[in-house]
């Protein structure tokens, strides 16, 4: 008797996989949140750190800004937010982004800070514009950092995401808040695995992601 | 607010002891997991080939949910302490290898070549040359595990009560007390903000040749020296 055992009991039930609280609902509700809250991070952080990283200003507010939103316990806000403003998406989107922000802003702003000046040089010699500079020059080049940050927050998301069940959010978490208060650690066992396999997947993504739009030149001097 | 500090007596610790409760489930798994880094970071200095994989491996690691690292431990340990503090060590290990062996790997050659001339062996060249050099990236990495290892106690609360400040959070649901939730939330914040305070008090001491400070650093000095004080890139907190 051990977690794989139990893992495969959830698994092998019928009645897990369809209804309400079937597997497929949960994962399609838990994919459903974490890609809102990256959306809406992403709406946030990408560009103000792409606009901070060019112009170079406001590393010291974005250096504090990242403590702050590391030092923020994600599972106190999450209760928090639950508490003060009742049942429903946004208590639970407002930590999630929160927390998810401060990864994406700064490390876009430390990747195109972090881009060799003397091509943006030459790209200016040659009379491009800036907008032109930051989305042509700029952008390929930091992408790789960019996607990290990005990578970072999402799996930040969905493990957050899986505490939420807790103030009553659908997704994979339920089954593990559920089977803890059911004393059913088949349930239980069976969403952490599933949980698990979600984030892993969503490193996969990331990297075939990563393989796909970072451009070969800059993969290979990387 | 003026119930503030009034702890509901399920808990069975002061405010004070809960915060003591959280520094230790939080701070033990970090000495841990820094016990177990040393090594294996100094093992994948020395054998190139096995970074990869257990870059690799930290990477996996670290996208496990807490919650789901937690409840698979329930099986062998139990709702207890230990359950919350075996993930934070696992996370606080793979945190802190890449940052080691970063640090160590920064040690310009032509010191190393120094100290050996100077008739170092291999382990006082490690204790007294590298490790000494690699301390700004050590601490760096150790700032990240420590404030997320901080925020994390709080799921614990989840298996069975084990969160300390995070068991705040429960009772002010169930009593409908939002002040216990604040409480919580801001105490962890403190916490974590002290304890990196500390961490970079500690790196001071600790390297009393870094340039102090950031306002009066010279462009010259900033190039001079490879910085290996950056943080480590993953941020830590889910």
């Amino acid at each position: 008797m051990n977690v794989l055992h139990f893992v495969n009991a959830f698994f092998s039930d019928g009645a897990h996989w369809q209804g309400y609280d079937g597997i497929p609902t949960r994962l399609a509700e838990h994919i459903r949140y974490s890609l809102l809250a990256l959306v809406l991070a992403a709406a946030i952080g990408l560009p103000v750190g792409l606009l901070t990283g060019h112009y170079g200003r406001g590393g010291n507010t974005l250096a504090l800004i990242a403590t702050a939103g590391r030092a923020l316990p994600s599972f106190g806000l999450l209760v928090l937010m639950f508490i003060l403003l009742g049942f429903g998406m946004v208590p639970v989107m407002i930590p999630l982004v929160v927390l998810a922000v401060p990864p994406i802003l700064v490390t876009t702003y430390e990747a195109v800070r972090s881009v060799d000046p003397s091509p943006v040089d030459a790209a200016r010699g040659m009379g491009m514009g800036e907008s032109r500079i930051l989305f042509h020059v700029e952008l390929p080049v930091a992408l790789p950092l960019i996607l990290g940050g990005l990578r970072s927050a999402a799996i930040q998301i969905v493990s957050t995401a899986t505490i939420a069940a807790y103030v009553s959010l659908g997704g994979l978490g339920r089954y593990i808040i559920d089977g803890l208060y059911q004393r059913d650690y088949e349930k239980v066992a069976g969403g952490a695995a599933l949980v698990a396999v979600l984030a892993l997947a969503t490193l996969a993504v990331f990297w075939a992601v990563a393989r796909a739009a970072v451009s070969p030149g800059v993969r290979r001097g990387g | 607010m003026n119930r503030f500090f009034d702890i509901p007596s399920d808990l069975q610790h002061s405010w004070l002891g809960l915060i003591g409760l959280h520094l230790r489930e939080a701070l033990l798994p970090v000495l841990a997991g820094l016990v177990a880094a040393l090594p294996l970071a100094q093992l994948c200095v020395r054998f190139r080939w096995l970074y990869p994989p257990v870059l690799g491996l930290t990477t996996v690691l670290y996208a496990i949910p807490s919650l789901a690292f937690f409840v698979v431990l329930i099986d062998y340990t139990g709702q207890t302490e230990l359950t919350v503090m075996i993930p934070l060590a696992v996370y606080s290990l793979v945190v802190l290898v890449p940052a080691i062996v970063d640090g160590v790997r920064s040690v310009p050659p032509e010191t190393l070549a120094a100290a050996t001339a100077m008739g170092f062996g291999p382990l006082r060249r490690y204790a007294q040359v590298q490790l000494p050099i690699a301390v700004p990236a050590i601490i760096a990495g150790l700032r990240v595990a420590t404030v997320s290892s901080i925020s994390l106690v709080s799921v614990g609360m989840l298996i069975g009560n084990q969160g300390a400040l995070g068991n705040l959070l429960h009772d002010a649901n169930i009593y409908h007390r939002p002040e216990l939730a604040v409480n919580s939330v801001v105490t962890t914040a403190a916490l974590a903000v002290l304890a990196d305070g500390a961490l970079v008090l500690l790196r001071l001491l600790l390297t009393p040749w870094m340039p102090r400070g950031t306002g009066g650093r010279r462009p010259k000095d900033a190039q001079a020296r490879p910085d290996a004080a950056v943080p480590a890139p993953e941020d830590a907190d889910r």
